[in-house]
């Protein structure tokens, strides 16, 4: 048998307010082969996010268990890299201070990850940017440091929250753009949280389709679109086809915000 | 603000000042034991240090509070990051310290005497009691302001709860921090002097008190004078340290 990238069996995550218990996540289950590029998309508070948060070891479930390439989930890991919504840069680093923020917290030796570091912030376009600051930089850049910490320890596994959400359309077609190009040279698995029905569909082999209280997955979609994909296949029939089906589900389950 | 015009006209309005100061107290013939014209203060000024006297006096003052403002600081560095980090500390230690703080420390200042003596201890004590609690309350908020969302990141990399300090919380307290340092550094001076005026055998605030014995209120006006300038260029050198360790802070720019 092969060992699935992430593997969730009905996985659920109650909180406690001040109003009762309310469910975030009702018995999800779900495996991801590795190099897999998934996508999952819903409304705000279908807990995508708390998903993520459990998959990155930050979260506890309250019931069912997660695991990553065949190891129950036991609090964070050193073999997955997350990006969030902001770029949570460190201020007083540089860029590539910043990138190399892994290899410090792991003790893997900087010395031995310069030169990835490097090659990495080149790949993404910022090869003349490593002794700036995050403040000195536009939005898009701030994020591209982000993915380039997210990849330097080369970790299996990316975690991505809503990655481009901050973005504005034109930086956020680029950036998928980008991510698909880095995804395909690295071969890594992608867990990709996004609320964009189209961003899910252009960069995923599958989408999964969460709706909101409580969190359920609806769909799990396969992207039968080739490879390398250009932002011209989002006006194709077959790209309108998935994102129709898609709309379709949130119509009869109540309203999506993007 | 920094114009030409700005500086001419700030410089103008200064002299102005002085020479109307001058001429009220020459038309009035006021006594200079009630107020002393700006030319008998910049007298006492010129005799003072040339004798020596304030120099040595201006030397036991500065040392006092420099010692107070490390100690005091050191100390609420310490005591902060300790409620900060500690939910028992907190509850346990923070009301007394508190307490502690909200009694005037003018009032304190004869028994801290009592207790430390007439020489550099007292004062120490007394500059390092002042500097000590805003540099507590600081580290405190500074510490627990860490961005969510960066303890979340540094945590996902599987980091040590005592990584997440020294990466993340302390770098992040720093702001805090220095505006404590900036408070301390002016504490610590009213410390000391406060602690002069209750026993001691040098200091600027000793030598205002025994000139006010002697009715030499020039004298005094020239040590006030000493005293704004030495608590203006104490908080320039903090100022400039913080310029240095908070370049990447969006209100240092």
């Amino acid at each position: 048998m092969v060992t699935e990238a992430i593997s969730v069996r009905s996985l659920s995550k109650l909180y406690s307010t001040r109003d009762g218990e309310v469910t975030a996540l009702e018995r999800i289950s779900f495996a991801i082969e590795e190099g897999e590029f998934v996508a999952v998309v819903g409304p705000s508070g279908c807990g995508k996010s708390t998903l993520l948060k459990i998959l990155a070891g930050l979260l506890a479930p309250s019931a069912g268990d997660a695991h990553l390439r065949g190891t129950a989930i036991a609090g964070p890991r050193r073999d997955i890299g997350v990006v969030f919504q902001g770029p949570v840069l460190f201020p007083w680093r540089t860029v590539l201070d910043n990138v190399l923020l892994p290899i410090d917290v792991q003790g893997l030796g900087r010395d031995r990850y310069l030169g990835i570091a490097r090659d990495l912030l080149a790949l993404v376009g910022l090869r003349d940017f490593e002794r700036r600051y995050p403040w000195e930089l536009s939005g898009g850049m701030q994020q591209r440091v982000a993915i380039t910490r997210a990849l330097v320890h080369d970790p299996a596994m990316l975690l991505m929250d809503e990655p481009f959400g901050a973005l504005d359309a034109m930086t956020r077609e680029h950036m998928n753009l980008e991510l698909q190009r880095i995804w395909m040279g690295k071969k890594k698995t992608v867990f990709f949280i996004t609320h964009s029905i189209p961003e899910a569909v252009f960069l995923a082999d599958r989408v999964l389709v969460m709706t909101a209280r409580p969190g359920r997955i609806v769909d799990d979609l396969r992207i039968k679109l080739p490879r390398t994909r250009a932002l011209d296949l989002m006006t194709t029939p077959e790209f309108g086809e998935y994102t129709r089906r898609i709309r379709g589900l949130f119509n009869v389950k109540g309203g999506l915000d993007a | 603000m920094r114009s030409t015009r700005n500086i001419v006209l700030s410089v103008l309005l200064f002299c102005g000042s002085i020479g109307v100061w001058e001429g009220v107290v020459r038309m009035f013939a006021i006594p200079p034991f009630v107020l002393p014209a700006p030319s008998q203060v910049a007298l006492a000024l010129w005799r003072g240090f040339s004798s020596g006297l304030y120099g040595q006096h201006l030397y036991h003052t500065l040392l006092e509070t420099m010692l107070g403002f490390v100690v005091g600081s050191a100390l609420g560095l310490v005591l902060g990051t300790a409620v900060a980090l500690s939910r028992p500390v907190e509850f346990f230690l923070y009301p007394y310290i508190v307490m502690f703080q909200s009694l005037p420390k003018v009032a304190l200042a004869p028994l801290i005497v009592v207790w430390f003596g007439l020489g550099l201890t007292s004062k120490v004590i007394n500059a390092a009691l002042i500097a000590f609690f805003p540099l507590l309350v600081n580290t405190m908020v500074g510490l627990r302001s860490a961005d969510e969302e960066r303890v979340s990141l540094t945590r996902s990399l599987a980091a040590s709860e005592r990584q997440i300090f020294w990466m993340l919380r302390l770098p992040n307290a720093l702001p805090f921090v220095m505006a404590g340092l900036d408070v301390a550094m002016i504490f610590a001076l009213i410390g000391a002097i406060v602690a002069e005026f209750v026993g001691a055998q040098q200091g600027l605030g000793m030598l205002i008190q025994s000139m006010n014995f002697n009715m030499d209120v020039s004298g005094q006006f020239s040590i006030l004078l000493i005293l704004s300038v030495v608590g203006l260029l104490l908080n320039r050198g903090v100022t400039m340290i913080r310029k240095r360790v908070l370049f990447w802070d969006p209100s240092e720019k």
